[in-house]
């Protein structure tokens, strides 16, 4: 049984001009240990996603279906006071830009014990120890625990706040562009570090990033996000060699690269569609290059097409050379 | 023949504020310090360096958005550090222009496109509404907004992230500048659209001749989009030279930790880490030893006891670094 399986799930915001189609028929599953990574442009549903599954969304957010079974549990049928167990101890999250969500009045040390006390009884005298390991484990001082976040670089914050989702031992971590606003080499530094703690304690994480070379580098499968649809999912590996959606190939032909041959980059025509009205049929097929009449006409199940390659497309691609 | 623009010894200290009655030790954030450079005509010369190195600095002080503290910028030769106002000044800002990072912040949202963009041909006295409209069309279909007349009269919100750095583009473009500094164009657009930004700004390039002082942090953005790359460090530019020379056969220590560090869109390379150490500390009066001393790992005992170290050119391939 995977640790998380995801089935159907369908989500749209509510808003005056209509329903934005945020997550559309989305199905994944994350085993135990594992590192899966969502890529895909802004607004495509890779942050409604996760907070669906941790079930924070705001009010207009409309639930429409579909299952999120964790440990074989449906998290969107648990009462409220359940699923406040599950957050944190079961699955934990480092929210985007999350470092600049540590309360400026408080230790950093103590903002993670209150959240530790919240969840677990555990008293201040063993939180403090526990912070301090968690600390060392993420590459912090523990003496910093101590300090005022204004004391800290950004980078730091992020560790604390990384340090922060690990406090309660979770089984899943999702992590939300946990690096998106620092510098290269702090990235580098927490990507190990968190890939490093991944491994030692065996903990699942979900990696959502725009950026798929990040992904390519800490993520053993990878699921690729089009306006609120995963259009494509499996091995990292399968998907950079044999890439099958035209969006995946297109994303990856057009990111500039430091290695190998300088080439031409082919950006995608048109822009994003707006979910409020997506296009009929496959939402891709306005940007496609390969689109037939049915993709205009019908969304394209998704399939797949070897042994853990999925694929939502009428024109999976083939190998190329 | 002079280059278009050329840096010299250029310098912009921030004061530091401290309390009230601490007056007399006063201290500076070194942002830039003595850096040294020239962009000549129909070049993109690029500026890389991680935040706070002094990237964004350099280019608002060559567009006279920032004063030098000390240095020298010229324009064709000419010596514009010291004009503020008046004639001079809007003749300076005919050849000299600026697109900046974020075009949900840099676009009056009051302002229609047509407004946006005619404002800088009403400063430069371009009288006639026909004429003006005829160059904003013209413009507009230039940066692929097309047909313009379906643009002009929209509004910024109206607009998605990169039809709003069109305009933004087209709006430096449209006085035809000899000199566009571009302050991470393409960071905050997404990565489909960020391919037709970049080649619209190469297509300008060839188009109406216009060179770029081109900053930004992404490594892989400056191979794509530069002649010439300088890597900034702390206020100093600690390598400079062809781009792809810098690239593939970088010299300074900062360089190859940089380069070290960009994650690699391909799971079969194992990439190993950056050798640096530390972090990056804000250069407030900064010791006179080497800037990049503290974090290199290949430090020796002159690094120690000398000055930071001048640019040293290696055919064309310029290094600040003592062991390089």
């Amino acid at each position: 049984m995977p640790l998380l399986d995801v089935r159907n799930l369908t989500m749209h915001y509510v808003t005056k001009m209509g329903d934005v189609h945020a997550v559309d028929d989305v199905t994944f599953a994350i085993e135990h240990g594992e590192a899966i990574g969502l890529v895909g442009e802004s607004g495509c549903g890779k942050t409604s996603i996760a907070l669906t599954l941790l079930r924070l969304l705001p009010d207009n957010a409309k639930f429409l279906g579909g299952q999120v079974l964790f440990e074989g549990v449906d998290l969107t049928r648990l009462p409220e006071g359940e699923m406040r167990r599950i957050r944190w101890r079961g699955i934990s999250m480092i929210f985007q830009a999350a470092m600049n969500s540590l309360n400026p009045v408080y230790r950093v040390g103590d903002q993670i014990i209150e959240a530790m006390q919240t969840h677990m009884n555990v008293s201040y005298a063993q939180a403090r120890r526990r912070v301090a390991e968690l600390f060392d484990l993420v590459g912090l001082a523990p003496e910093l625990m101590d300090r005022y976040p204004h004391e800290y670089s950004g980078g730091m914050k992020q560790r604390a706040v990384i340090a922060m989702a690990l406090a309660c031992d979770p089984k899943l971590v999702i992590a939300d562009e946990p690096t998106t606003a620092l510098d290269v080499i702090v990235q580098d530094r927490i990507l190990r570090r968190i890939d490093e703690v991944r491994k030692q304690l065996n903990m699942a994480m979900m990696y959502i990033s725009h950026d798929i070379a990040v992904i390519a580098e800490v993520a053993q499968r990878i699921g690729v996000m089009y306006a609120g649809n995963l259009v494509e999912f499996g091995d990292t590996l399968t998907i950079f060699q044999r890439p099958a959606h035209p969006y995946t190939i297109a994303l990856m032909s057009a990111f500039p690269s430091l290695k190998g041959e300088k080439r031409k980059l082919q950006g995608l025509p048109g822009e994003p569609p707006d979910l409020l009205r997506p296009p009929s049929g496959c939402r891709f097929h306005p940007r496609c290059a390969f689109a037939t009449q049915v993709c205009t006409a019908q969304m394209p199940p998704y399939e797949e097409i070897e042994p853990d390659h999925f694929v939502a497309c009428w024109h999976p691609q083939p190998r190329r050379s | 023949m002079s280059p278009l623009v050329s840096v010299e010894s250029l310098t912009k200290l921030f004061p530091v504020k401290r309390r009230v009655f601490a007056l007399r030790v006063r201290q500076y954030v070194h942002a830039v310090d003595g850096v040294s450079f020239s962009v000549e005509e129909g070049e993109i010369f690029g500026l890389a360096g991680e935040s706070g190195c002094g990237k964004t600095t350099t280019g608002k002080l060559l567009v006279k958005l920032l004063e030098p503290t000390a240095g020298r910028i010229a324009l064709e030769g000419q010596d514009i550090t010291s004009i503020r106002r008046g004639e001079a000044m809007r003749t300076f800002r005919r050849k000299v222009q600026m697109i900046f990072q974020d075009p949900y912040e840099s676009l009056n949202p009051r302002f229609t496109v047509f407004d946006t963009i005619a404002e800088p041909l009403l400063i430069q006295g371009v009288r006639s509404l026909a004429e003006r409209e005829a160059l904003v069309a013209e413009i507009l279909a230039q940066v692929g907004l097309t047909p313009p007349e379906t643009f002009m009269f929209r509004y910024p919100h109206e607009l998605s992230g990169g039809q709003r750095q069109r305009v933004a583009i087209a709006r430096a473009m449209v006085i035809r500048p000899k000199f566009v500094v571009a302050d991470e164009p393409t960071s905050m657009l997404d990565v489909s659209i960020r391919a037709g930004v970049m080649d619209l700004l190469l297509g300008l390039r060839q188009e109406l001749g216009v060179s770029y002082l081109y900053i930004t942090h992404d490594l892989a953005v400056a191979r794509y989009m530069c002649d010439r790359l300088a890597v900034m460090y702390l206020g100093k530019i600690v390598e400079v030279g062809p781009t792809e020379e810098v690239l593939q056969n970088p010299l300074h220590p900062y360089t190859q930790a940089l380069i070290a560090a960009v994650p690699v869109p391909d799971p079969t390379y194992k990439r190993e880490p950056p050798e640096i150490k530390g972090d990056v500390v804000a250069p407030i009066n900064p010791p006179p030893q080497c800037r990049f001393l503290p974090r290199c790992p290949k430090a020796q005992e002159i690094c120690q006891r000398s000055p930071h170290p001048p640019l040293v050119d290696r055919q064309g391939h310029w290094v600040a670094c003592y062991l390089a």
